[in-house]
């Protein structure tokens, strides 16, 4: 097929002759002619992911006040190592021994890091945001080459589905920590404060951003070629797909409630507020 | 009816060079850019090439762009724009100019050649072809392109890139596969095409980072990322990427 033929690799052209400058094209000097404001979205996405990130990596290398009973933040949950702090009933497994003096966020903030950073929204989110390529559309990127996902190593954002299968087992896990919120401190059940309220709102979005996934709508039935002989799987796929469309809201929205449910814990934990109880 | 007069930029030239030019032209209630730019041709510059046919937003032909956007020009009204705003309409620039507002989209019916056609399923003859609606209305959104060529334009792995020209085939050929792939009745797997497999191969679709701007000038709002090439690529990791299902899928070669 003629889309496989390898051009020769021909000296890559000046910045003032590759692109829409490029020879043959109309001649127009300025890179692009846009007029309104193209640089605010990805400049609002770049500054809310970078505050995200700055935050969660302060917390999960913070290996403190992370636990309040009966709430645990997401961020530490399951945890894994033998160094966490006891969790009456929580998903505290000391799979990784004495051995592992780091945080034990850091084995488990791993899978939604993956989760999210190999997510469709995401990569738009951050190839425009942060890699400019493009920084909008019609805006000329500064990049001399663009192999896009061909190569290593972001061929490997075709592991989505992997990350999307984890996924759903810390989703598992946060709605087990949800509903031990529902206990006092001493582990007796009939207990909700506001963090109950809060672990609730976080795990509603959390579930909903990742059945929103789209690697989720094509595993339920994308896939099928004939949906009149998978009629449940049709059914489905037609949820997921209403999910699908606000795939960017929920990806934002959970990822502040995970930010907020961790900061509540924080607060609580760390002796900065009293968790408000209703009963 | 209000009119009043607006300052227009048009890009006049052809592949030798050319330039930005003003003019001040007339503008009523209701017009188009297209409405503008022909009377730009009746008044001002009656020789000013732009390609154009149907008015309606249906032909795909008068792409251009406006204040660097890529869209149709008789889709994009006037009241869209202030009355002191300068209008700055350019040919497409991802194509090589052929004279003003007219490029060289020959590219694309390159591409389009290279997508094998559907595959007639073995005993069933033209006419015979029964499918159930629910099985071909995703094809059908796809079915609405226009090929106005604006989201191929508005790519910048081949607008950046010239480049990558050889070996991308662009989103609305992409898209075309897709449709071909979730088709019912294609028998393209039967004769050894895997389409999926092909459009990674064959037509690069690696090459596509779905930062959706050909979603976002589509004039016939069809969701070409979200519907198509996500699920191309999802469909493509299948089975490249996906020992699983692609074991299952040689176990039991289920007719999907």
């Amino acid at each position: 097929m003629a889309t496989g033929t390898t051009p020769a690799a021909p000296p890559a052209p000046s910045p003032r002759d590759r692109g829409v400058r490029a020879p043959g094209r109309a001649a127009i000097t300025a890179p692009h002619l846009r007029t309104d404001r193209w640089w605010l979205p990805p400049l609002v996405t770049a500054l809310g992911l970078a505050a995200f990130v700055g935050y969660s990596t302060w917390r999960a290398f913070a290996n403190a006040d992370y636990y309040a009973a009966p709430y645990v933040s997401p961020f530490y949950s399951p945890c894994l190592a033998h160094n966490c702090v006891p969790m009456k009933g929580g998903a505290d497994w000391a799979l990784f021994g004495p051995w592992w003096g780091l945080s034990p966020a850091l084995l488990v903030l791993i899978f939604p890091l993956g989760f999210r950073a190999t997510c469709y929204y995401y990569r738009k989110a951050y190839y425009r945001g942060f890699y400019a390529a493009p920084p909008a559309c019609a805006v000329a990127e500064p990049h001399a080459k663009y192999t896009g996902e061909t190569r290593f190593p972001l061929i490997l954002q075709n592991l989505h589905r992997y990350f999307f299968y984890i996924a759903l087992l810390v989703a598992g896990i946060l709605t087990y920590d949800t509903a031990l919120g529902f206990r006092d401190t001493h582990g007796a059940w009939g207990h909700m404060g506001l963090g109950t309220l809060v672990l609730l709102a976080n795990i509603a979005l959390i579930w909903a951003y990742t059945l929103s996934c789209h690697s989720c709508r094509h595993i339920v039935g994308g896939r099928l070629r004939h949906f009149s002989r998978h009629p449940v799987r049709y059914r489905l796929w037609s949820w997921v797909g209403v999910l699908n469309r606000r795939h960017m809201l929920l990806a934002w929205s959970s990822l502040i409630s995970v930010g907020i449910a961790d900061l509540y814990v924080y607060l609580v934990a760390s002796g900065a507020f009293d968790d408000p109880r209703f009963f | 009816m209000t009119s009043y007069e607006a300052h227009f930029k048009v890009w006049r030239g052809d592949a030798e060079g050319g330039d930005l030019r003003d003019y001040q032209v007339e503008v009523n209630d209701g017009e188009v850019v297209l409405d503008i730019v022909h009377r730009l041709q009746a008044t001002q510059a009656p020789d000013l090439a732009v390609r154009w046919n149907c008015k309606a937003g249906k032909c795909g032909s008068c792409s251009a762009e406006v204040n660097g956007r890529p869209r149709l020009m008789c889709m994009t009204r006037m009241s869209v724009f202030t009355r002191d705003e300068t209008v700055t309409v350019t040919p497409m620039r991802t194509f090589p100019v052929v004279r003003d507002l007219v490029t060289d989209v020959s590219l694309n019916y390159t591409k389009a050649r290279e997508v094998p056609s559907f595959v007639p399923p073995e005993g069933v003859a033209p006419g015979e072809y029964r499918m159930a609606q629910v099985d071909v209305e995703r094809s059908q959104e796809f079915r609405k392109c226009i090929e106005c060529f604006l989201c191929q334009n508005t790519c910048h792995v081949v607008r950046d890139h010239d480049e990558n020209k050889p070996a991308f085939s662009g989103p609305r050929f992409l898209m075309r596969i897709a449709e071909l792939d979730m088709h019912p009745l294609d028998a393209a797997a039967d004769h050894g095409l895997t389409r999926a497999t092909s459009a990674q191969d064959d037509h690069g679709l690696g090459y596509c980072n779905i930062t959706k701007c050909c979603t976002e000038v589509c004039p016939e709002q069809i969701k070409i990322t979200d519907n198509a090439l996500i699920p191309l690529k999802e469909r493509a990791a299948d089975r490249k990427y996906d020992p699983l299902v692609w074991l299952g899928s040689r176990i039991r070669r289920r007719g999907q």
